[in-house]
């Protein structure tokens, strides 16, 4: 409330330009039976973007947390601008000049630019919201560090990425001279990408210090003037994007040589085992269909990719095949059965296999056992049902396997699902749908928020299963993965299919044209 | 495991303990002894009639809790069962007493027909979410209104008055259900006890171990995931609703059938509402339930001795103790959930890191 300083447009100068921005020294911070971070090390100059990779459960989280001050350390230094600070709150940080911008917004759609920035530090002139100078503050503000944005605008109403500069412009105004950005690229697409990347140059240009928390890798040697690894709660070492490829980095990242999504050679058959014919829903009366005539084919053998930024109809698409929601028209065939009068149980029966976006939502039983867990989308058919009774022991054995093959980190089967980090749960959710042999698996986001080594494991049972004849209906936000396991592109916007590519021939850019519709394709 | 079970235990003791706190204050401001008053009450469950009156009183709340933990076992909050037993009831012992049957298929005929009559009355406020979205809420308090005007109704039309009250014709003595044990006048045990011995072992094994009880489960627990696992979610708020309306019907049988004989217009009211905090206080499981039952009918039985004492504290005492003890009971349950969650996740990140401090 008494913040009257917002901004501190011209506060650079109080920095002492030798010493840096932040630094930790031999952080240590211990949970109960865990270490998160075990001696890290990390040196950010002021008025640069310093990059943190490392791969998920590798303590990039606790050392974000620590340094703007939602947890304390047990052991090290934390030195700003020179001086030891002791953090007892995110408060105290944002005093110091460091804010936090997370991956997931915490904007209110039903208010403005501006109301969204001031929000809980309103200037007050007496007890009345001075909104004439909040108003101009923050457009100063915006202009300042380069940013084209409307504070008049109302925030439902912008983009992911315009979003994304309103976080920003949030810590700016409290004072922040040093950002930690919490994967910022895992919502965009590419072209949103690089505009963010120009507000960040713009940023460290007026002075501010960047702190880039990603495992992208490629976008990280494009950005970052320094990179920092973090391997197990350790630092390994710190380097510039001159020095490293990223295939160095990846190395650094896991301690040992990687993967790559690429399929080996065509396994796709002509026999056809989902069939999807001019798929229409229509929503709302007067808003345009969710889908409109969506059709393809998934051959046995197939991967057939979908891209798309979310929420241009994909998650509708899966869930009518899954049936779980009707079509207004059109019809989908599943090896050579028309669906249309077909519940979901009947389609699971069948040997349909899901993936879920929303592995917590739609995926998991988070209070009930792994072994519960294992069961679910099977528990009408053998071996987990004999009869009206579920079969425990076959339920359980499952269970077992799944989390011996698929490397699921847990004390036993018995433990609770929400007890997994998401990169288990999901690598659970994976095994238990390849264990239970399905021919057709629709999967979305099948490797989101797990980590490298666990990625390699999901794409070599995709690739099993599709040389066996799986066929895959395969939804992403992972471009190189769309690109690297599928036979055939499709790209989704506003519900309709928009090209059908050859992955052989795509790239990452151009399918990001595909998808934002700046590039249309010719002969549909 | 062991650590599973203490929390299991800790949490009923921990509401136990607040309950008789509060209910030790309310007796303080009634300027009443709450040592004098818990001796009694005490003392009281152990004497002559006690052990058969709790029993007794035992069931129906047994049987109500059971109702209740089905429905919201998949969060589906049937209120309703107060009206689905009393509808019952009355329809049961009406029709009950118009046919004549050698004695077991009697009593069995009588439960069937109040079994059918709760399930029928529950599925209304079914059928109404499913297809109208009526809230199941909503909808089944509503319906509770609505069976108190029906009561009205049927006492004036298919009941007489015999002394100064209205009432069905008294059943035949082949519908009477036999006593368990008897200890001299006034102190017997229902052989419905049997009974509902038999109902909680169906209702547990049903949850536990059938594809059904996984389906009821897996819909209460995360309903998105159980849809996309192929559960049909409107056919599974139908079925919980006859199941639970069912359960409901039951109710009412034992005082029906082993004590008055006949509905009047003082059948007991009540117990569907008791059965929620029942439920609740046993967790939705068949033992908890059951626990929970014969607590709260001892509870009520003791409280009968307090108007007797020196200072003559009313036995609504034994009311708010039964309330606090649900009030606490969730706030318990809450805590130990998310101590036992908060262990759960310490011991998977510790597997996950595989660094061991």
């Amino acid at each position: 409330m008494t913040n009257d300083r917002p901004g501190g447009v011209g506060s650079t100068a109080d920095a002492p330009s030798v010493s840096p921005a932040i630094q930790l020294v031999d952080i240590v911070k211990r949970f109960p039976g865990v270490v998160a971070n075990d001696g890290v090390n990390i040196t950010v100059r002021p008025g640069t973007i310093h990059a943190l990779v490392g791969e998920n459960g590798a303590g990039k989280s606790t050392v974000m947390k620590i340094l703007y001050g939602a947890q304390k350390p047990d052991e090290g230094h934390i030195i700003v601008n020179g001086a030891e600070v002791h953090f007892k709150s995110p408060k105290d940080a944002i005093n110091h000049g460091i804010g936090m911008v997370f991956q997931h917004f915490m904007l209110a759609d039903n208010l403005t630019v501006w109301e969204n920035v001031i929000l809980g530090s309103e200037p007050m002139s007496g007890v009345q919201l001075n909104d004439r100078k909040a108003k101009s503050d923050i457009a100063a503000l915006a202009k300042a560090n380069g940013m084209n944005i409307d504070p008049e605008e109302y925030v439902g109403d912008l983009g992911v990425g315009e979003r994304q500069r309103v976080e920003v412009l949030k810590v700016l105004y409290r004072g922040a001279r040093i950002i930690i950005l919490d994967e910022p690229t895992a919502v965009l697409v590419p072209q949103e990408v690089d505009e963010l990347f120009d507000s960040l140059r713009e940023l460290t240009a007026q002075g501010v210090t960047i702190v880039f928390i990603s495992h992208k890798l490629d976008e990280v040697l494009s950005i970052a003037d320094e990179i920092t690894v973090i391997r197990r709660g350790k630092t390994v070492g710190t380097t510039k994007p001159a020095d490293v490829t990223a295939r160095d980095l990846a190395e650094m990242m896991v301690g040992s040589e990687l993967p790559s999504p690429e399929t080996r050679t065509s396994t796709v058959t002509t026999e056809v085992a989902l069939d999807v014919v001019d798929l229409t829903m229509v929503g709302a009366a007067g808003s345009r269909p969710t889908l409109s005539n969506i059709s393809f084919t998934v051959h046995k053998g197939e991967i057939v990719g979908i891209a798309g930024v979310e929420g241009n109809g994909q998650t509708e698409l899966l869930d009518l095949i899954l049936g779980t929601h009707r079509p207004t028209s059109g019809s989908i065939m599943m090896s050579g059965s028309d669906l249309a009068r077909i519940e979901t149980r009947e389609r699971r029966d069948m040997g349909l296999g899901f993936i879920p976006e929303d592995r917590q939502r739609d995926g998991l039983l988070l209070s009930q056992p792994l072994w519960e867990n294992v069961m679910l989308g099977y528990q009408h058919a053998p071996p987990f049902a004999k009869g009206p009774w579920i079969d425990k022991g076959a339920a359980r054995e499952r269970a077992e396997h799944v989390v011996k093959n698929y490397d699921v980190r847990t004390p036993g089967v018995d433990t609770m699902a929400l007890a997994l980090s998401g990169g288990n749960q999901q690598k659970l959710i994976v095994g238990r749908e390849m264990e239970s042999k399905p021919r057709v698996l629709v999967a979305a986001h099948p490797t989101r928020g797990i980590d490298v080594g666990a990625q390699a494991a999901v794409w070599d049972a995709f690739r099993d299963a599709r040389e066996a004849g799986l066929a895959v209906l395969l939804v992403s936000a992972d471009l190189e993965e769309l690109i690297g396991l599928s036979d055939t592109l499709l790209v989704m916007l506003r519900g309709r299919i928009v090209a059908r590519l050859n992955p052989a021939n795509v790239t990452k850019s151009i399918l990001g044209e595909y998808m934002t519709g700046a590039r249309v394709e010719e002969a549909a | 495991m062991n650590r599973k079970t203490l929390y299991s235990l800790a949490a009923p003791a921990a509401a136990l303990a607040l309950a008789l706190i509060v209910t030790s204050l309310a007796l303080l401001a009634g300027g009443h002894s709450p040592l004098l008053a818990f001796s009694k009450m005490l003392k009281y469950c152990f004497s002559k009639d006690s052990g058969a009156v709790i029993t007794n009183k035992s069931l129906p709340l047994f049987i109500s809790g059971l109702a209740v933990a089905i429905g919201f076992k998949m969060n589906v909050f049937n209120i309703g069962v107060e009206g689905q037993y009393r509808l019952a009831a009355i329809l049961a012992a009406a029709a009950g007493a118009q046919v004549h049957l050698p004695g077991p298929l009697h009593v069995l005929l009588v439960m069937i027909i109040a079994m059918a009559v709760g399930a029928a009355w529950a599925a209304v406020a079914g059928i109404l979410n499913v297809t109208r979205n009526v809230n199941i809420v909503v909808g089944t308090i509503m319906l509770n209104g609505v069976v108190a005007s029906l009561l009205g109704y049927l006492l004036k039309h298919i009941a007489s008055v015999k002394g100064g009250m209205r009432s069905t014709t008294t059943l035949p003595k082949s519908a009477w259900f036999p006593d368990l044990v008897q200890f001299g006048k006034g102190s017997r045990v229902y052989a419905f006890v049997l009974v509902a011995a038999l109902v909680g072992v169906i209702f547990s094994i049903v949850i536990n171990r059938t594809r059904f009880g996984f389906d009821l489960r897996a819909s209460g627990v995360n309903p998105g995931a159980a849809s996309a696992s192929g559960v049909n979610p409107k056919s599974m708020i139908i079925k919980t609703m006859l199941i639970s309306g069912a359960l409901a019907g039951l109710i009412g049988m034992p005082l029906l059938l082993s004590d008055a004989h006949k509905y009047t217009q003082e059948f007991p009211t009540g117990f569907g509402f008791a059965g929620i905090a029942v439920a609740i206080v046993g967790r939705y499981r068949a033992g908890g339930v059951a626990l929970a039952a014969l607590l709260f009918a001892t509870i009520e039985r003791a409280a009968q001795i307090l108007p007797q004492l020196p200072t003559a504290p009313p036995k609504e005492i034994g009311t708010i103790m039964q309330g606090t003890m649900m009030l606490s009971a969730v706030v318990a349950y809450e805590v130990v959930r998310r101590f036992g969650e908060a262990a759960a996740i310490k011991d998977a990140a510790a597997k996950a890191e595989g660094v061991t401090a």
